[in-house]
């Protein structure tokens, strides 16, 4: 940070102190609360949970909705129309929003997604699978669970000097 | 700013070389990069966010915010492209250019690919062409190029291999475990296999240690500093000389000419975003082969209204990369072993002499894979999500084996770099616009490849395998982008002369993989950084003093 942002980033804490802190909206950078929850629903059918954690579980949520501040901006208008009709289909099947569906009825709206609206489906797919199996610094893959799964090493080993002239091929 | 004798645009894999040898004998020189120098220390490994895999940007340049292109799709259709799309063609931009986060293959041409037409013909449609200079030629600089950048391999297993002075100056790193599986698998089908040429230490060389065989390569920039490209070997050499001022962060806008008709310089948009000029003896073009192309096309006066070199529209045709193609194959037992950078055996066999086909390719191992990267890679049937995905990553991750190589592109003129009329960069430069298809015998060649892809993965064991090979509508570039400014004797049909100098103007060369007449069965990056060395050398020799004559 250099002093002018420093300076600039108290003003704004300052600010928000002195209008207390009306303007926070929860955890999300992007989401409401309710879309997040129709979100975490459709991610775990994606990756549901089994010995290993589900999507929503290891964070993919907050990859997804922290990159649709970054990286996934032109996305955002795409979620908030998804996520609204994930829930008018559930509403229309099970008479709830698709958080509060059971399970297998949960599965049976994401199918319906999946069939309705193909290109938002598939964009969902894409970033919870990319959350769940990328780096842990994004937020999606908490503690690394997915490499553990897995089986590849977290933290991986760092510093080893493989080279050993005698057990080398032909040279 | 006080005048130099040469102006180099683009630190990348030719115009680090070039910046040394031309410094090296005592000419001043300014080596212009629009992005910036990262180092080992800046630590990048992100599996989203890298080179190869760029789902949230490139790690190494050019950023999504205000570098656009235009790609015309193979129905006439404009898109808006960003540089973390595939239809960009991008390779890098920062200093060392692609070579800063490669994979490092280190592949001589075959002396076949510099005489394609007169081997093959031309199939119909086609822009194959033989090479005014010859493997030859070559030769001497493959070998700079090898022990200066530093490169480890032994190809003596195969007779498929070019005829080389001495052997390389590195041991190859041991074999990894798909090495020990694919090895026996390539001899019992009467195949050469050996492992493949890195520029990348096996052992302590040029100052620097080995490569510790981590699981980021391919993409990433190397902690430990053991993969060799010109941010590290070459650039810093030039620098030690006195003679070379690097300035990062400076985009080149246009070359300038007199009106004489001979380049002057350049200008430039500094770190600041200041218009500067630079004047100089004589001008390198070595921004990799789309920028190339651009820079030149958007060099326009009065005495060169098309661009500069462009009097026959030559400038931006034959664009072309590589199409890859090869299998995947699933093992009933672990062949994952963390071990990297994980390509480390290939066959060249397939390279030329398959009847029927304009050359083929070599194959080889893939890289290791990332988690990100199995995705979509499991057997055929298995579940897009779901508890059945989320399972068969688990089932698969850690025992498939991909085998895939580059197959000899035919290029065409319709395959092009054009400036689009519209769309401009942050800098309001008219930006790159790419369009044409890849020539269809490419695909017959990549077809014949895949499958014999398949056929060593299936003799090594494969319970089952997938053929990885399509017909996308899209030229192929990217990061093995080559081929827009054509050497030639013909000043009607190619843009450089054999020593990479325009026909049109004598103080301006192009040197980087844009000069390739074809771009072989192998990855470019050694061919590349032998023309540096071949077309410096010759420069060097007609240099008469503090102005360039002919
Ligand atoms: C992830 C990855 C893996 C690869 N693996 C291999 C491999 O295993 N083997 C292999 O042979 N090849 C590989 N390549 C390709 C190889 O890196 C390229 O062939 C090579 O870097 C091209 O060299 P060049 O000199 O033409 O251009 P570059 O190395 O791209 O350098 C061009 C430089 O010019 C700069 N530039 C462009 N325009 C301007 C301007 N107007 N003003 C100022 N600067 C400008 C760019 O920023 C860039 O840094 C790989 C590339 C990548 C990205
Ligand atoms: S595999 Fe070796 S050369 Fe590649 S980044 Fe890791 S340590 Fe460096």
């Amino acid at each position: 940070m250099t002093r002018r942002q420093f300076m600039a980033a108290g003003a704004m804490a300052s600010a928000a102190w002195a209008a207390g802190c009306s303007s926070h909206r929860g955890p999300w950078e992007s989401l409401t609360e309710r879309q997040a929850q129709t979100l975490a629903a459709i991610c775990d059918q994606i990756v549901p949970a089994d010995d290993y954690p589900s999507a929503s579980q290891a964070g993919v949520v907050t990859y997804i909705d922290r990159q649709l501040a970054r990286h996934y901006r032109r996305h955002r208008k795409a979620y908030a129309l998804g996520l609204e009709q994930a829930d008018s289909i559930g509403a229309t099947r099970c008479g709830v929003r698709l958080a509060q569906a059971s399970p297998p009825q949960q599965l049976q709206v994401v199918m319906a997604i999946e069939q309705q609206n193909a290109a938002f489906f598939d964009l969902v797919r894409k970033h919870t699978l990319e959350g769940y199996y990328g780096s842990p610094r994004h937020g999606g893959n908490r503690d690394a669970v997915s490499w553990r799964m897995l089986g590849v090493s977290q933290p991986p080993l760092l510093g080893r000097a493989q080279y050993d002239l005698s057990k080398g091929p032909r040279s | 700013m006080k005048r130099v004798h040469a102006v180099i645009v683009g630190a990348g894999a030719a115009g680090g070389i070039v910046a040394k040898q031309l410094s090296s004998a005592g000419l001043t020189v300014v080596l212009l990069e629009r992005g910036p120098w990262y180092t080992a220390a800046d630590c990048r490994k992100d599996d989203l966010r890298n080179q190869r895999t760029t789902v949230l940007g490139n790690a190494f340049g050019p950023e999504d915010e205000g570098n656009p292109r235009v790609w015309i799709d193979a129905r006439g259709a404009a898109h808006i492209v960003l540089p973390s799309e595939g239809s960009y063609q991008n390779n890098a931009a920062c200093v060392g250019g692609g070579t800063l986060s490669y994979g490092a293959m280190a592949w001589r041409f075959l002396p076949q690919d510099f005489r394609m037409r007169s081997t093959y013909g031309a199939p119909e449609g086609s822009s194959l062409e033989d090479w005014p200079i010859g493997y030859d030629d070559l030769e001497p600089f493959y070998d700079q190029a090898e022990y200066e950048i530093g490169v480890s391999g032994d190809d003596s297993p195969t007779p498929f291999h070019s005829p080389r002075r001495r052997s390389l100056p590195m041991p190859p790193l041991p074999p990894n475990r798909e090495f020990a599986i694919l090895e026996p698998a390539a001899k019992r089908l009467g195949l050469h296999p050996f492992p493949i040429p890195m520029l990348r230490n096996s052992v302590p060389y040029n100052g620097r240690g080995p490569c510790m065989r981590c699981r980021w390569c391919v993409g990433f920039a190397c902690e430990v500093d053991a993969k060799n490209g010109s941010q590290n070997t070459v650039i810093p050499a030039a620098l030690a000389t006195g003679n070379c001022e690097l300035r990062t962060r400076s985009m080149v806008k246009e070359i300038l000419t007199d009106n004489r008709g001979r380049a002057r310089g350049v200008s430039y948009f500094d770190a600041n975003g200041r218009l500067q000029e630079q004047l100089s003896d004589i001008v390198v073009v070595s921004a990799c082969a789309i920028e190339s192309a651009r820079l030149l096309l958007n060099s326009k006066s009065r005495l060169f209204p098309n661009g500069l070199g462009n009097r026959y529209d030559q400038v931006g045709r034959n664009l072309q990369g590589h199409h890859y193609t090869g299998a995947l194959g699933f093992f009933d037992f672990d062949t994952y072993d963390d071990i990297g950078p994980g390509a480390s055996i290939a066959v060249t066999d397939y390279n030329h002499g398959t009847p029927g086909l304009c050359g083929g390719g070599l194959l080889a191992n893939e890289f290791i894979r990332l988690p990100i990267h199995t995705l979509d890679r499991l057997p055929p049937g298995t579940p897009r999500w779901g508890p059945g995905h989320k399972q068969a990553m688990r089932a698969w991750h850690r025992r498939t084996i991909i085998v895939m190589g580059p197959t000899q592109q035919i290029p065409t003129a319709e395959g092009r770099v054009t400036l689009d009329p519209w769309v401009k960069d942050r800098w309001g430069l008219p930006v790159a616009r790419l369009q044409g298809n890849s020539h269809p015998h490419t695909f017959e060649i990549g077809e014949v490849q895949a499958a014999r892809a398949a056929a060593w993965l299936k003799e090594a064991g494969a319970m089952q395998t997938a053929l990885m090979a399509g017909r996308p509508e899209i030229v192929s570039s990217g990061q093995h982008q080559a081929g827009t400014c054509r050497m030639g004797d013909d000043p009607r049909a190619s843009v450089v002369n054999r020593y990479c100098r325009l026909h049109d103007v004598d103080n301006v060369f192009v040197i980087d993989g844009s000069v390739h007449v074809n771009n072989g069965g192998f990855n470019p990056v050694l061919t590349i950084m032998a023309i540096a060395y071949f077309a410096s050398d010759a420069l060097l020799r007609s240099w008469k003093g503090t102005s360039f004559r002919s």
